[in-house]
């Protein structure tokens, strides 16, 4: 086990790149959701605000 | 997003709801999250633990199970922000804009990941983080190109404006695409040539390209889910904006608008 975590010496190069690419990715996915939730909240609340809902579209 | 700007009524409601893609992409996206998530892990996996060390770079070429991936996915993410920028300056396909934008942020990060995970291999096996040479300058330029347009597309307050020059600037970006890929052959570097990607058969080992394509496999549902994922938040944000456009364009009618 401790072999594998030393990667032949090289452990402060491949454990970091792994650790950038994963961590990268799962900050955008959690950056893209929380945005997705705020958006989704904003139309809903305006939505249940309007009287004027968006059916067939009146110009 | 203060809703001061005229409201431009037709295309705002040509962009307001893209029903049949919220469909099918809210269908989707559970599916395509979860293999983003056990793909891109079995491809990791296999590449840190059980893909062979390299008789020359020892353990270092594990780092390419995610460096060739991210590489790939930062080159093809550009040739689909292209592809989108021309569609959209075409034939002005409402979704195109919305795809190029969603497009950019993820390739952007995808091209760190490749330039940071590049560094950290070069270091132990060039005996250097960086060289000034044509395949990492012209991926350098690549990032840069994804940031330009993240910065284009947020610097108008209407998305609708932002599209053309957005598109503009993708398009033009695009000539940067074969100069990465052939630098490695047109001007001497320290990056070895391409191994996979290339006309006749991979000039590497099956029990190193398995798990290698398996990471891109991954990481290129990785992308889709996230490219998605945003989309359908733009198109949620516009949908906002339209509705806020209504209601203002609503409460003008009886009495002068509110400043």
């Amino acid at each position: 086990m401790s072999a594998f975590l030393d990667m032949g010496g090289y452990a402060a190069f491949v454990w970091p790149a792994y650790a950038v690419a994963v961590g990268a990715l799962v900050a955008l996915a959690a950056i893209s959701l929380r945005q997705w939730r705020a958006a989704r909240a904003e139309v809903a609340r305006l939505e249940a605000l309007g009287p004027r809902r968006r059916g067939g579209g009146s110009a | 997003m203060d809703g001061n700007a005229a409201p431009r009524g037709s295309s705002l409601h040509r962009f307001a709801n893209p029903g049949r893609f919220m469909r099918l992409s809210g269908a989707m996206l559970p599916w395509l999250a979860a293999l983003a998530i056990a793909v891109s892990a079995l491809g990791l996996v296999w590449g840190l633990a059980f893909a062979p060390r390299d008789w020359q770079q020892g353990d270092t070429v594990r780092i390419m199970y995610v460096h060739v991936p991210a590489a790939w996915m930062a080159m093809g993410g550009y040739l689909g922000l292209a592809v989108a920028s021309f569609v959209s300056l075409v034939w002005r396909h409402p979704l195109a804009d919305i795809a190029a934008a969603a497009i950019a942020p993820v390739g952007a990060v995808f091209t760190a990941i490749c330039l940071i995970t590049g560094s950290l291999w070069g270091k132990p096996m060039w005996g250097t983080w960086w060289v000034w040479d044509a395949r990492l300058t012209s991926v350098l330029v690549l990032f840069f190109l994804y940031l330009g347009h993240i910065a284009l597309t947020a610097a108008f307050d209407e998305p609708d404006r932002a599209a053309r020059p957005a598109a503009i600037l993708a398009l033009i970006g695009a000539v940067n695409l074969p100069i990465i890929k052939f630098s490695v052959e047109w001007w001497n570097t320290l990056h070895q040539p391409a191994s996979v990607t290339r006309l006749d058969a991979p000039a590497i080992h099956m029990d190193i390209l398995w798990p290698l394509l398996v990471a891109a496999a991954g990481f290129l549902f990785a992308f889709a889910s996230l490219v998605l994922l945003r989309m359908r938040t733009a198109i949620l944000e516009r949908r906002a904006r339209a509705l806020m456009l209504a209601r203002a364009a609503a409460a003008r009618l009886p009495e002068a608008m509110p400043a």
